[in-house]
């Protein structure tokens, strides 16, 4: 690649992007292959020699002290290069004005939003000198405004004559940033792509050499019988400081059997905190569950699941699996009281290895055998495992989280056909997702969630992520109308024909 | 899938081989340095514990550790760290003898009386601990190091003429009253000494605690809880309740351990009753992995070694040499399992991916052709 340049790495979960990013940073040593930095060649022991280099990365999950300030995170670590005091401000100043960053040093981190901060991590990475950026699929967490406003700050640092390597899914956000697209495939590279005569289909076929999938829903299938009621569902928090913080605020609403509801929101404004009250993971202060007509609010965990909720969490590391059990154990993670898993008080572990089998081809989970742990899958894959483990039992209602963050095209797609399928034959989903096409896609109704609340709904077949987008930062509320909401209208001059093709799916309420 | 099996099992035994190699040479270079010759005083340890006596001494000594560790091993499955197994064996067997002590029923009653009594004491002082987490956050660590001398203390007022204790003016030693001899347990008669009989119910409890972890729901839902605990959470498992639980199976667990010396031996309490095995029993559980079968190879082992001290100091050899053997063990137990399960994890993350690639490139050639 070359200096001043913006140059995408695309590939399947699995594919070796992670791996070989860590390889350039020095977290990892290559077995063999040579790494040539302004044609010198290298080797990184670790990452202070890529630091050393020139080279920077930004972490996808952000490593920011959240009670230091902006500037004290800074420097943290690396108080030689310009002290701690005043000189540390005038030099992050001058990165923030010369790039356009716009960050304010005295500002804690903890009052930043996801954006702020992720600005603030490249502050970091540009004041240890670095280059070459190397971005870890960073726009994960933002929204699409934010998306854009990020995209014009890497065309500020590849101005001046950075490097900027960018990982990412997302095929669209790839063409229209990247000068450059490397695409890799099972570990090795697989094509040069320019973007100016690209499309994402061809993009999508050389990653997977599958078409592109599309999350668009084809015909309704909501029904009018009430499969989830929750009603004033309210939850109060205190947090570290003490201060008494209000997570969940009189939610009402009801999802009917083959209906995909959606609820878009920026992460942590409560969505993580309405999926564990429905689960029964945290007690709510007031409201009630009803769950196919039968009042749930009270029932333990394991009840409400036997009684046919299915839950793909948000973290499946910390939530879904044990990484250090084989497959089969965890197969039965979740429903250890079910079969095949059990019979009466013992473990069937012949036919829980079995259906493991069938799960494992199935699915398409890719992996050498039901023996190895869940930990030595790729993220892809150990979704895939527990998709296929949550509909195995049939549920009533599926909570998905994210159902395919972290996971690649073609089991992207096999995990929307299969919530799409299970809805025809009467599931009802609740969806909760930052992937805004994935919600307009695959919703019959959408909800947006600010601080706690359900402040908006919209009709998927016509909203566009950007009239979401705005509600999810709070600038808009109430039903959101294509053409009636100004602020929306406003953020989308010139995309009117944007808009889905999709037909009657949505209802409003 | 065989080959993943074997891997694990070279893996799995490579930790506690390592463990014992490295502290068997730390002590050899121990031995150089108090100016003596190592290789004599392995060839003595050896030699004397290899003798008939010696092996039934080893095996009533297995008996106790090896009960002691498996209710620390219970624990351990799901992340308790319990240390109180020490406090809670004591106590339970001065109850239990001093009930068996009172009263005299046919032996098919009064041995389960006194076995039953033991069980619910250890685990009603266990599950103390386990309360106190779950409602208090008080860590088990600090509450059953705290409940271990509150139960010596317990003990000690108990233990005097008067109240359960009875004294023996000749020897001026204080014990409970001792059971009947309908509540003596039966013993092995070897050319060596008797062997204790309640190494038949080590073994059964050794079955039930493989059995009830590996194959009930009861057993998936404990080592969810230890593998994941926001994981076992989310798939339905009350961790709270699991913790009192678990507490209270370990207690039980420990209630035993003081079974074979006062069924076997000493029939009564007094004050010269073994101390100190539930540390041991930490020790045990350590080194066998927490699995029923490498927890009886750890306490035969530390059985042997505490055998093998008493030949070193005939021969003239610092009997205290055993001392840094365990300890050393013990350290390097704990450091080889660490260093063996990351190297597994690397290694089979590895492996996956070949096969995967392997697989890949396959489909690619059937593709291309």
């Amino acid at each position: 690649m070359r200096s001043g340049t913006v140059h995408a790495l695309v590939g399947e979960n699995g594919a070796g992007k992670s791996t070989l990013m860590k390889i350039l940073y020095g977290m990892q040593k290559p077995d063999e292959g040579t790494i040539a930095v302004n044609g010198e060649q290298v080797s990184f022991g670790d990452p202070g020699d890529a630091i050393a280099r020139g080279i920077g990365m930004v972490h996808q999950h952000f490593m920011l002290a959240d009670n230091l300030t902006v500037l004290e995170n800074v420097v943290l670590g690396s108080e030689k290069l310009h002290g701690i005091g005043g000189r540390a401000r005038a030099r992050i100043k001058e990165i923030s004005d010369s790039y356009g960053l716009g960050v304010r040093p005295d500002v804690l981190i903890e009052d930043l939003g996801v954006a702020d901060r992720q600005r603030v991590e490249i502050l970091k990475v540009l004041y240890r000198g670095a280059r070459i950026l190397i971005l870890d699929e960073p726009t994960a967490v933002l929204v699409p405004q934010e998306v854009d406003a990020l995209f014009d700050n890497l065309r500020e640092l590849k101005a001046e004559g950075l490097t900027v390597i960018f990982i990412s899914h997302k095929l669209g956000e790839v063409l229209s940033v990247a000068d450059e697209i490397t695409v890799i495939r099972r570990g090795t590279t697989v094509g040069n792509a320019d973007p100016k005569s690209t499309t994402t289909k061809q993009l999508a076929e050389l990653m997977v050499g599958s078409e592109l999938p599309s999350p668009e829903t084809r015909e309704s299938t909501v029904t009018t019988q009430a499969m989830l009621t929750v009603q004033a569902l309210r939850m109060a928090e205190v947090d570290l400081d003490g201060v008494e913080r209000v997570v969940l605020d009189d939610i009402d609403f009801t999802i009917h059997k083959g209906e995909v509801l959606g609820i878009a929101g920026v992460e942590g404004n409560g969505q993580a905190e309405l999926v564990e009250a429905i689960m029964g993971m945290r007690v709510p202060d007031g409201g009630t569950v009803v769950l196919d007509g039968q009042d749930i609010s009270q029932d333990p965990t394991r009840k409400r699941r036997e009684d046919g909720i299915g839950y793909i969490p948000e973290d499946r590391h910390r939530h879904g699996l044990l990484l250090e059990a084989p497959l089969w154990e965890n197969r039965i993670l979740g429903h250890v009281t079910e079969r095949p898993n059990s019979k009466g008080f013992l473990i069937d572990t012949a036919a829980a290895r079995r259906d493991t089998e069938r799960i494992v081809r199935e699915y398409d989970v890719r992996t050498p055998g039901i023996e190895v742990t869940a930990a030595s899958l790729s993220g892809g894959n150990q979704q895939k495992l527990i998709v296929g483990r949550e509909m195995s039992h049939l549920p009533k209602l599926l909570i998905a989280a994210h159902p395919t963050r972290g996971v690649d095209v073609g089991a992207q797609a096999q995990i929307w056909d299969q919530i799409r399928e299970a809805r025809r034959e009467g599931l009802a989903v609740l969806l909760i997702s930052a992937d805004l096409d994935e919600l307009i896609g695959l919703s019959d109704t959408l909800r947006v969630m600010y601080r706690g609340r359900l402040v908006a709904d919209a009709d998927p077949a016509t909203i566009t992520p950007e009239e979401l987008g705005s509600a999810m930062t709070g600038a808009a509320s109430g039903h959101l109308e294509h053409d009636r909401d100004p602020a929306a209208a406003a953020a989308t001059v010139g995309s009117e024909d944007t808009d889905g093709s999709a037909t009657s799916g949505g209802e409003d309420r | 899938m065989k080959k993943f099996d074997k891997d694990r099992l070279i893996l799995g035994i490579a930790a506690p081989v390592l463990a014992v190699v490295g502290a068997l040479i730390v002590t050899a270079l121990v031995i150089v340095a108090t100016g003596k010759e190592p290789f004599t005083a392995f060839h003595v340890m050896i030699n004397y514990g290899d003798k008939t006596d010696s092996q039934v001494y080893i095996l009533n000594k297995a008996t106790t550790y090896y009960l002691a560790g498996l209710a620390v091993a219970v624990g351990f499955r799901m992340n308790l760290f319990n240390i109180g197994v020490d406090g809670q064996y004591r106590l339970a067997a001065f109850f239990a003898a001093a009930a068996g002590g009172a009263v005299s029923l046919p032996g098919i009653i009064q041995i389960p009386l006194v076995i039953v009594t033991a069980m619910v004491v250890g685990a009603v002082w266990a599950a103390i601990a386990g309360v106190l987490k779950v409602t208090r956050g008080v860590s088990e660590v600090i509450s059953t190091i705290m409940l271990n001398s509150i139960a010596g203390i317990v003990i000690g007022y108990f233990l005097q003429g008067g109240r359960l204790g009875v004294l023996d003016k000749s020897a001026n030693m204080v014990s409970t009253k001792p059971l009947p001899s309908s509540g003596h347990l039966f013993n092995f008669n070897t050319t060596g000494g008797p062997v204790d009989g309640f190494i038949v119910l080590a073994v059964i409890a050794g079955l039930v605690y493989w059995y009830g972890l590996s194959r009930t729901r009861f057993g998936f839902d404990l080592r969810a809880v230890g593998r994941s605990q926001s994981a076992a959470e989310a798939s339905g498992v009350s961790v709270k309740r699991m913790v009192i639980t678990s507490m209270l199976i370990s207690g039980a667990m420990a209630g035993l351990v003081g079974m074979p010396t006062l069924l076997n031996e000493s029939y009564d309490y007094g004050t010269d009753f073994p101390v100190g095995i539930g540390f041991t029993g930490i020790a045990v559980a350590l080194l066998g992995r927490n699995n029923p079968i490498g927890v009886a190879v750890g306490a035969v082992l530390w059985a042997f070694l505490e055998r093998a001290s008493n030949g070193l100091e005939f021969e003239g050899y610092d009997k205290e040499i055993v001392g840094v053997i365990q300890g050393v063990i013990v350290l390097a137990v704990v450091i080889a399992y660490e260093v063996v399960r990351r190297y597994g994890i690397t290694r089979q993350q590895r492996q996956v991916g070949a096969e995967l690639a392997a697989a890949g490139t396959k489909e690619k050639q059937e593709v291309a052709a």
